[in-house]
């Protein structure tokens, strides 16, 4: 049973500070700085989850998340890692993977299950489709992490950029000294990230005179912290290495920490090591951990990992640990080292052990653990010459290490098998990128500090584009720390590589057997490292299972691709604040105080249609259609996009853009324009106005404006032409005045001319509306005599409410995009994006007389011939349904003998004609006048309709060319 | 996230560019035959390896010629459009 020692110098805890919780219902108390392993750990919770398949009692394993045992369930939040989190008052926590609760989880019969869960269980399952649809029922039950609350409410969550000179992963031993050396090199903004909520790393841990490590350790923390250039951020995870050294910070100290994204010119990885456990039968039980886990919980929260304490061990730290544990009035009964181990005791001390009553046993052979009430209680173990068992109630592991290079090799580094070392060690970082202390290979306390001096110095060259300094770089560590193979297959099983996934030795050696046999379709048959704690711990076991059943060496085996995230990471971190812009027109607060309903239009907003008292959507829609054919009205084209083109060259640029001429465009002058791309497709279409012999005014769509504006920034460079863009579309307001009665009201507003002779249909003036200085277009979008009327957008509100006031006379009234759309339709205008799409040529949406061939070049052209010659394969057509009820929609199909002969892009119930009316592409064969087509609607119902020639209004086009100047 | 070399404003985060595809010349639209320019139009090489391409840097509106090795994911050189040196053969 774990337990709280008296007060120890240097600890995490504040004892002062009383922080209550509750764990599975149970009342406990914890100390401010606890994490929520520690806190549980010192009240003497020894089973505090279950696992993920067989729901065998787990405790805490690394005490640094490097396992994924303790993960709770913390409120609405799931899969907390308790190793990681630290204590708050108040908490409440339930353990993520049991049917009622973590004592008596009903569902721990699975482990009489394990052996019909064969590995790949899901693949054989799966391969029998009668059985499948049982087993995917009973797969979602029993799976899975954790409950999400679907109610809850998505917290907003801090992202935040950082940048720095050089980067420091890792405030231990080397890290430090990495940090103090970049800074003093140097380095202006020297950056240091630890998971920890304190700096040191494991620099205490198993140091023979511990006084006098502290002390270092304290004067080098005070030294960083001190230093003006060195920033320290402690709690932070570093889970992803990207590009151009960006780090992906995770704060996982708190249940609703950020990310934090840092830039760096130079990194250093200073990330340590991670212990690897043996593997034996029952190494799961609470109450087996690593060694260094019993080293965190004893220097940072004074906890003994238990009364009885045995450590198996392989190297020189094992010795340390127990010396230490002993050192700290913890009962160790007995250190048994394993054969074939690396290091062995030396005289001084086996005499050291001998004193404080610590067994040592040499060349264990074999290993397993026993339980009792789901606990450990004894270990049994065999040398040379005997079998033996001891009683104890933690069992220490201490056979080897694994490099932290997970973020070295997302960096790109290669990670190699060091055949005298019995570890990986990683290979050649990407240039900016510097490893130091035992990620680099490098063990023994002063060499380490040495490494980080080392590393620092050359990370602050390389960031201040320095050429690096000739340094000796420390010799990395000649002997091994780690056990060749401590694997110990039992013949009754349960010796568990995966603690995430439940597999055993067994199960990998099945894998291979079945054809698995190299790293990575073992990883994705079996699951091995598939876990929340993405191999950690299992990753190095199951390389080494593989070596020794298919009789490879681990160089040849090799490891799986190293990918963030290296620790989870929480998608509302990820997600941060979500930023989208809205853009909003001048008018917006207008149209908002009219009740204006709105829709997305690219980023911007535009009304929809105005809420009228008393009428629902469809009533408001054909009102606003009946004010511009009756009266008229406004609408805010703001959107639009706008550009100048200036130049000598600027006539060219816009011939060889778009398929119409403009080099014999009238100034005052306004012209349709098409623009299609290399393959002759449709793109965009707008108006353009000649305000000048080099001066052009373009219009674009609105959701195309950016493209738009940037093709033709491209093609300026790639042409190299005399001329000067000058994007309008936010510095302009817009909005179109439209109806038979527009003109006097434009006219009560403004000095200019409006009669046919001076403002004909298709003009383009300067001049002034409402005492701003204006750019009115004459233009006809929706049928009627119109003024397109452009301010700038200081200046546009102020226009639009004076036209508005000055139209109270004949009724006008503002109109939004859905009655703009029906309005259009009754012309036949099509709206691009809508009734044109990825494949749709000029010719097929009878804009053919749009497209001026004869011109010397313009993009598209020579495409558009070959497509001509090629000739249509659909064309748009109008069509009227002969009942005005038929429940038509856009995208319904148009079907000639059984097959598909074409397709709905717009239709619509026209107000003004009374009739149902709408575009679509059909084949040629289908395109004359008068043709009957049967339209199938959602429920497979036949409608007729008859291909009608638009414009369906006003087919002769008077109304926007004259119109009443009543 | 990556750094792209501006050849006007020096190096920029990824997210401020837009990348216009690979710089191809085109054949002479008047003489070239059907095939040819259907080849130009639609195909694109999709082989690993040194690239030429648009870029933009859309805050700045300027685009620029950037060099880049798909393979190794690492930028070869940037230019102004009209300052493209000839591409030398790897």
């Amino acid at each position: 049973m774990m337990y709280r020692l008296p007060p120890r110098e240097g600890e995490w805890i504040n004892r002062e500070k009383r922080l209550r919780f509750d764990f599975e219902g149970r009342a406990f108390e914890g100390f401010e700085g606890d994490t929520l392993t520690s806190a549980l750990a010192a009240a003497g919770v020894m089973t505090t989850a279950r696992s993920f398949k067989y729901h065998r009692p787990r405790s805490l394993y690394s005490a640094a998340a490097h396992d994924a045992n303790n993960l709770f369930q913390a409120g609405a939040e799931p899969n907390q890692r308790g190793d990681a989190l630290l204590l708050r008052e108040g908490m409440s926590l339930t353990a993520v993977n049991t049917f009622g609760g973590v004592a008596g989880d009903r569902a721990a019969w699975m482990k009489w299950l394990s052996r019909f869960l064969p590995v790949g269980f899901y693949y054989k399952t799966g391969r029998s489709t009668r059985a499948f649809p049982h087993f995917e029922r009973l797969i979602r039950r029993m799976s899975g992490l954790g409950r999400i609350d679907a109610d809850a409410r998505p917290a907003l969550r801090e992202r935040r950029h950082l940048h720095c000179d050089v980067a420091v992963v890792g405030a231990g031993l080397s890290g430090l000294h990495a940090a103090l050396a970049a800074a003093n090199g140097g380095a202006a903004r020297v950056m240091v990230v630890d998971e920890n909520t304190r700096a040191g790393g494991s620099a205490l841990h198993g140091a023979p005179d511990a006084a006098t490590a502290r002390a270092g350790l304290q004067q080098l923390t005070a030294e960083v912290s001190r230093h003006p250039a060195i920033r320290v951020l402690t709690g932070c995870c570093v889970t992803g290495y990207y590009s151009d050294h960006e780090l992906l910070i995770a704060e996982h100290d708190r249940v609703d920490g950020g990310a934090l994204l840092l830039r760096a010119r130079a990194v250093v990885l200073a990330t340590g090591a991670i212990e690897q456990p043996p593997v034996f039968r029952n190494n799961d039980l609470p109450g087996v951990m690593l060694g260094s886990a019993a080293q965190r919980l004893l220097h940072r929260y004074a906890i003994a990992p238990g009364r009885r304490v045995v450590i198996v061990g392989a190297n020189a730290q094992a010795v340390a640990l127990a010396l230490e544990l002993a050192a700290s009035s913890i009962t160790v009964v007995a250190l048994a080292m394993l054969a074939e181990a690396p290091h062995a005791a030396d005289a001084s001390s086996v005499a050291a052990l001998r004193d404080r009553g610590i067994e040592l046993i040499e060349g264990v052979t074999t290993l397993a653990a026993t339980a009792r009430g789901g606990v450990l209680n004894a270990v049994q173990l065999t040398t040379a010459r005997v079998g033996q068992r001891i009683d104890c109630d933690a069992l220490l592991l201490s056979t080897g290490w694994s490099p932290t290079q997970q973020l070295a090799l997302q960096a790109g580094a290669t990670g190699r098998y060091d055949s005298t070392l019995y570890q990986h060690l990683p290979q050649n970082p990407p240039a900016g990128l510097f490893l130091a202390g035992r990620v680099n290979g490098v063990y023994e306390a002063a060499a380490r500090a040495r490494d980080g001096e080392v590393a620092g110095q050359l990370a602050a060259a390389f960031a201040s584009r320095q050429p690096a300094p000739a340094i000796q770089r420390p010799a990395r560590a000649e002997q091994p720390h780690s056990h060749p193979l401590p694997l110990f297959p039992h013949p009754r099983g349960k010796e568990f590589v995966d603690l995430d996934e439940d597999l055993t030795l067994a199960d990998l050696a099945n894998a291979a057997q079945e054809g698995f046999d190299s790293i990575e379709l073992l990883k994705r048959y079996s699951t091995v490292g598939m876990g929340p704690s993405q191999g950690k711990l299992s990753n190095i076991a199951a390389a080494r299972q593989l070596a020794w059943v298919t009789g490879r060496g681990l160089d040849a085996i090799g490891l799986t691709t190293a990918r963030p995230p290296y620790q989870p990471i929480s998608l509302g971190a990820l997600a941060g604040r979500r930023l989208s812009p809205l853009r909003r027109t001048p008018m917006d607060d207008w149209h908002a105080a009219r009740s204006a309903q709105w829709m997305p239009a690219g980023n911007w907003r535009r009304p929809a249609y105005y809420r009228r008292e008393g009428l629902d959507a469809p009533a408001c829609i054909a009102a606003e259609v009946r004010t511009v054919r009756h009266a008229a009205a406004l609408i805010d084209v703001s959107t639009l996009g706008k550009i100048d083109v200036f130049g000598s060259d600027a006539a060219l640029l816009l011939e060889r853009l778009y398929t119409g001429r403009f080099a014999n465009l009238a100034i005052g002058h306004t012209r349709y324009a098409l623009m299609v791309d290399e393959s002759g497709t449709v793109l965009d279409d707008g108006v353009i106005a000649r305000l000048g012999p080099q001066h052009f005014y373009v219009s674009t769509t609105t959701g195309n404006s950016a493209a738009i504006y940037r093709e033709m920034q491209r093609r300026l460079a790639e042409w190299r032409l005399d001329c000067v863009l000058h994007n309008l579309t936010g510095h302009m307001g817009a909005m179109n005045l439209a109806g038979p009665r527009c003109a006097p009201i434009l006219a009560a507003c403004s000095s200019l001319a409006l009669n046919e002779a001076a403002f004909p249909y298709l003009a383009a003036r300067l001049g002034e509306v409402a005492g701003v200085a204006a750019r009115v277009l004459r233009v006809g979008f929706v049928g009627e005599r119109g003024y397109e009327i452009h301010v700038p957008a200081d200046d546009a509100l102020k226009v639009w409410e004076q036209l508005m006031s000055a139209g109270v006379q004949v009724g006008i009234a503002p109109f939004g995009v859905e009655a703009q759309r029906m309005l259009r339709l009754e012309k036949g205008h099509l709206i691009i994006g809508q009734d044109t799409d990825g494949i749709t040529n000029p010719f097929e949406a009878g804009l053919g007389g749009m497209v001026k061939e004869d011109k010397p070049f313009f993009v598209g052209q020579r495409s558009l011939a070959a497509l001509r010659r090629r000739g249509n394969r659909q064309q748009l057509v109008g069509f009227e349904m002969q009942a005005a009820d038929a429940p038509v929609l856009e995208c319904h199909l148009v079907l000639a003998q059984g097959q598909i002969a074409g397709r709905i892009t717009s239709v619509t119930h026209s107000p003004s004609l009374e009739r149902k009316i709408g575009l679509a592409y059909v084949a040629p064969a289908l395109a004359a006048t008068g043709t009957v087509l049967s339209i199938r609607d959602d429920d497979g119902a036949v409608h007729a309709a008859r291909v009608t020639p638009a414009p369906f209004y006003d087919p002769k086009q008077e109304r926007q060319r004259s119109g009443a100047l009543s | 996230m990556k750094l792209i070399p501006c050849p006007l404003n020096g190096l920029r985060p990824v997210d401020e560019f837009v990348c216009g595809g690979e710089l191809r010349p085109m054949p002479d639209p008047a003489t070239v035959d059907d095939a040819r320019w259907s080849e130009y139009v639609f195909h694109r090489s999709g082989i690993p390896g040194v690239k030429r391409e648009w870029w933009c840097h859309v805050p700045s509106g300027y685009w620029f010629v950037l060099e880049r090795d798909t393979t190794s994911d690492r930028v070869l050189g940037s230019w102004p459009a009209n300052e493209v040196p000839p591409q030398v053969a790897r």
